[in-house]
């Protein structure tokens, strides 16, 4: 999870600063939303066959080693 | 001085293989999406993580069943990805025109334009603040889990991470790039209005 302090953490000070720290950490975490959404594109995608091939031609080769 | 000692004899896969297997095979997705950050290219990315799986599985011997074998993974493949580019430096020529394809590559007209955008804004951050931030900001690594996959101290993957969310935010809003001939200025909104959206999908799932 990422650390928030540096746009939460620090104390406001004004409603103004307030509310521009708050603007700023919704932003953050829309990022994070999206990066993690970016990442999982990728995770969900189906594992092509040719990995797994990979994999059992390794068994293969180590019994023949 | 050459050792005397003969070599083992083959032997037939060990229940501890078959469960280091097991494990591997569900890091496949994940270790295929470091890659595709890394890289950037789907194609180059899937070479990067067959090379480390099978990095991994020959280097089985010296993981210690029930640690974290995906920290475990990703450091391999981080390691092959930049021991693959030392290899190759004096090809700018050739890293130059990657890139480009790289860009023309995720310029997806059917992808959504949230998506789009932050992974051009990824790419304009240095390589070590955007792994840094991959890792803790969508990998769900700990920063000291981070830390050890980056071969640094805590320290600097907090930094590299913080530098790294500045940057992408700034970049985002202010649009740092250039899309099809225009500053990418709507790109926060389009973000806002997406996670917005996949919050709640989330929530209601």
């Amino acid at each position: 999870m990422i650390d928030d302090s540096d746009s939460a953490g620090r104390k406001p000070t004004s409603a103004t600063g307030q509310a521009g720290l708050e603007e700023a950490r919704l932003r953050q975490q829309a990022i994070g939303v999206k990066l993690r959404h970016l990442f999982d594109e990728v995770v969900n995608e189906p594992v092509p066959e040719e990995f797994l091939a990979i994999l059992r031609g390794a068994d293969d080769r180590k019994i023949g080693e | 001085m050459a050792s005397t000692k003969p070599p083992a004899p083959p032997k037939p896969p060990s229940a501890d293989d078959a469960g280091f297997k097991r494990e591997l095979v569900t890091l496949i997705p994940h270790l295929r999406a470091f890659a595709r950050t890394l890289t950037g290219d789907p194609t180059a990315a899937d070479d990067l993580a067959q090379d480390a799986m099978m990095k991994a599985w020959d280097a089985r011997a010296s993981y210690q069943m029930g640690t974290n074998m995906k920290a475990w993974t990703f450091m391999i493949l981080r390691n092959q990805f930049y021991s693959e580019k030392r290899r190759s430096w004096r090809q700018s020529q050739l890293d130059q025109e990657a890139a480009e394809r790289t860009l023309v590559a995720v310029d997806d007209p059917e992808a959504p334009v949230a998506l789009d955008e932050l992974r051009m804004a990824l790419n304009t951050l240095p390589e070590e603040q955007r792994e840094a931030l991959i890792l803790v900001g969508a990998g769900g690594f700990a920063y000291e889990e981070a830390a050890a996959i980056c071969q640094c101290a805590v320290g600097t993957v907090k930094s590299r991470v913080s530098r790294a969310r500045r940057a992408l935010l700034a970049t985002l809003e202010r649009g740092g790039y250039e899309r099809d001939g225009r500053a990418a200025g709507d790109a926060m909104r389009s973000i806002l209005a997406d996670a917005d959206r996949l919050s709640g999908a989330v929530r209601q799932g």
